[in-house]
């Protein structure tokens, strides 16, 4: 498993980490994307985005979409939380174009992998000027599995 | 009636923290030239070398993508809505 400095947690509820892991399952073998909002820490709102891309190697939140979502973020007065996606056959950990096109520094990245069938792994990063760390994810204070290691 | 633009978080270093700005042009470019010329460093983030916007910037006029409409050559009307989003994208 490839790794990064750890620097940091995330904390989700456990409906909006199954909400996300289901998502990621839902359009399998492709690529599935999203967003989440949070108020002060809180998370405000679960946003599914299509992938324009419709590819098991690459997404691209359809551009429609992702306007109305970050608009309603800004609107709300919420933050941009977390940028999800999935990977279905690699590990949770961000690809060299991952890391090419985090242009949203403030949002945490959120990486599910479903290379094992059987159980989902979900890891977070901060992708900022090309440099990857990485921060434990904790579902209702308890780690989530972050693959095999 | 001036155009309003929508600043992503990104960008609104060049905006003073503002995240909705007015300007004014007939097209695209021009309303980015005229933007430029009170948020310095706003046109290298949004145009290319190639005088066209950057493949990972999503502009928009009134909810459409220009890649949709005429690209920088957009026209634009007065009270025009315009958005920018960097791409969400990733493999």
């Amino acid at each position: 498993m490839t790794r990064a400095r750890i620097d940091g947690r995330i904390d989700l509820d456990r409906a909006t980490y199954d909400a996300v892991v289901a998502h990621a399952r839902s359009d399998f073998p492709y690529e599935v994307c999203g967003l989440l909002a949070a108020q002060e820490g809180r998370l405000a709102k679960h946003f599914t985005i299509p992938n324009a891309a419709r590819s098991m190697t690459y997404y691209s939140m359809d551009p429609k979409a992702l306007l109305h979502a970050m608009n309603e973020i800004d609107d709300a007065g919420w933050d941009l939380f977390a940028i999800y996606h999935s990977h279905t056959h690699t590990e949770a950990f961000p690809s060299p174009t991952d890391v090419e096109l985090a242009f949203y520094p403030d949002a945490v990245y959120l990486i599910v992998s479903l290379q094992d069938t059987q159980e989902a792994a979900v890891r977070a990063f901060d992708i900022v000027d090309g440099r990857i760390s990485e921060r434990t994810v904790y579902v209702d204070g308890e780690e989530a599995p972050a693959g095999r290691r | 009636m001036p155009i309003e633009v929508r600043v992503p978080t990104v960008l609104r270093r060049h905006t003073s923290g503002e995240k909705k700005i007015d300007g004014d042009g007939a097209t695209l470019r021009e309303l980015v030239d005229d933007l430029e010329s009170r948020h310095s460093g706003l046109k290298d983030a949004l145009v290319g070398e190639d005088g066209q916007v950057h493949r990972f910037i999503n502009v928009y006029v009134n909810d459409e993508d220009v890649r949709f409409l005429g690209g920088i050559e957009t026209p634009l009307e007065e009270g025009d809505s315009v958005s920018i989003l960097p791409a969400v994208a990733g493999g």
